[in-house]
């Protein structure tokens, strides 16, 4: 790979990305914006009702930063999925990039460059919405956007190396199951992780997921997070360099032949 | 549903090769075993988070003047939600795809199986899929606590008309889609009935429109009578729910098998 590559092929994969976008928004405009407001009237307000204050604050307000989070992680794992084996296995749009300048670090670079914008068009809605819902409690909500970004980076470069390394698309199925379920529902989103059996814990602990939501919540709440914002961004970052060098490796080696 | 059944004479021999070409596709995919048994998992996750972990939060629910823990509150719920995604998962997605991109059912139709049989033979299976999570889910609760075992029993059979009614309607709802786009609106739809049907929270909370809105949704009904039964709480009230999901089940096959006829025999 050159040196001197440039950004121009990354932001030719972006803009495919952001064209083929604009043809099917449809098919993921209520997932992407419904889906995360009827979570939050279900759980927070329906379920809330009973359930009194958390942490100090009414349950709504604590699961919001939660959703948020959630919201992002979801979109940046479902959209590392099946577009990209797809690319690879049925449309073979890889290939074709291959036959161009474009090479795989700027393949996988442009599709996780359309990932944040993706999440932040959503997570900026739906903190549009919880600001009518009196969700936000601190001006430092501001910086969740960014935190959902980074998360976005950590989760969705990791998966893509997935993607693109499997041949058939059943493993998804696994993947949503038994990794992106279970983060969703025991990292901190719904109930405080203190609530785990200390077994599993460190399993919450071990999802960048929780993280994202300790930010975020410590954005929306105005009060620290958990552990030190450096250890929460840090291990973030962590999984987002080790997924992107992965990523790189396995496209390169899926497109040798 | 079923003088309709006769009077097309459906031969249970090619409904029966239907199914068995379902089950040979599954065994063709890599690791089909996990993929078919982790469907179970999610209604079970939910049960740990939300009624488990939430409901350390929530404590003891009174609903109608019972006091129950807030898990065997959610519980039956996730049961009947268990039996309507199984059913759901196999109705629409897969059913869509063999209709529409595998060409699958023109393949079929090429044999003597004609298509209220591959509507019937497509619906037995979803429920046998259906029917396996929602078997392993109940011995689930049973373990935890959360129901009887004598009521599980019961609720077994309730379990299997909430399957058939799903399947029913996500054939039916599998002829009207026009592409995948069509599939983010249906999860979204999907996922509102898990929601709110009395799921989380009972549906009195609810203002009163609201409350009208969900008694007309089939998740509704299932809920209700798959809580009376695993509660052990008969009431007359079970029947309208059950009586519910019968026409919604043959209402269901009949528009399929109509759709189905126009699309792929004319």
């Amino acid at each position: 790979m050159a040196v001197a590559h440039g950004v121009r092929p990354t932001l030719a994969v972006l803009e495919r990305h952001l064209t083929l976008y604009r043809r099917l928004w449809q098919a993921s405009v209520f997932s992407s914006f419904v889906l995360p407001v009827l979570f939050l009237l279900s759980i927070g307000i329906g379920v809330g009702g009973y359930v009194g204050r958390v942490q100090g604050v009414d349950y709504l307000s604590w699961i919001v930063p939660g959703v948020l989070a959630s919201t992002a992680f979801q979109i940046a794992i479902g959209e590392s999925t099946y577009s990209v084996l797809g690319d690879f296995k049925w449309v073979r749009a890889y290939h074709a990039m291959r036959a161009t300048p474009v090479e795989p670090v700027d393949m996988v670079r442009g599709h996780v460059l359309y990932l944040v914008f993706r999440v932040t068009i959503a997570v900026v809605a739906f903190l549009v919405v919880v600001v009518f819902f009196g969700g936000l409690h601190s001006p430092w909500a501001l910086v969740t956007p960014v935190v959902c970004a980074v998360l976005t980076v950590s989760v969705s470069a990791p998966v893509i190396a997935f993607a693109a390394t499997i041949d058939h698309d059943s493993y998804f199925s696994i993947l949503f199951r038994f990794v992106v379920l279970p983060s969703t529902l025991f990292a901190g989103v719904f109930f405080p992780v203190e609530q785990l059996t200390a077994v599993l814990r460190p399993l919450a602990y071990a999802s960048p997921l929780w993280h994202a939501v300790e930010l975020c919540r410590a954005a929306t709440l105005g009060r620290a997070p958990a552990w030190p914002v450096v250890v929460h961004a840090g291990y973030l970052l962590v999984w987002a360099a080790a997924g992107l060098f992965l990523a790189v490796r396995a496209f390169r080696r899926r497109l040798e032949d | 549903m079923v003088t309709t059944l006769v009077a097309s004479r459906v031969s249970p021999g090619r409904v029966g090769a239907v199914i068995g070409r379902n089950v040979g596709a599954l065994r063709s995919g890599p690791s089909y075993w996990i993929v078919l048994v982790s469907g179970f998992f999610e209604p079970l996750l939910y049960l740990l988070s939300i009624g488990v972990g939430v409901g350390a939060l929530v404590g003891d629910l009174t609903v109608d003047g019972r006091t129950m823990s807030y898990a065997s509150f959610v519980a039956p719920a996730m049961l009947a939600v268990s039996a309507m995604s199984g059913a759901l998962a196999e109705t629409t997605f897969n059913f869509f795809f063999k209709l529409k991109y595998m060409k699958t059912f023109e393949a079929v139709l090429a044999t003597p199986v004609r298509p209220v049989e591959i509507a019937v033979g497509e619906l037995v299976w979803s429920i046998v899929r259906g029917s396996l999570y929602t078997a392993i889910f109940l011995v689930v609760m049973v373990v935890m606590g959360l129901a009887e075992p004598a009521w599980a029993v019961a609720a077994f059979p309730a379990t299997v008309l909430v399957g058939l009614a799903f399947g029913g309607l996500g054939m039916a709802v599998s002829t009207l889609m026009r592409g995948w786009q069509d599939f983010d609106l249906m999860g979204t739809g999907q996922f509102a009935l898990f929601l709110f049907s009395g799921t989380f929270s009972p549906v009195r909370d609810y203002p009163v429109g609201v409350e009208v809105l969900i008694q007309l949704t089939p998740l509704y009904h299932a809920v209700e009578l798959v809580r009376g039964l695993c509660m052990g709480v008969l009431e007359w009230g079970l029947l309208g729910h059950a009586a519910y999901l019968v026409v919604l089940a043959g209402a269901g096959v009949w528009f399929a098998s109509r759709r189905l006829t126009r699309a792929l025999c004319d």
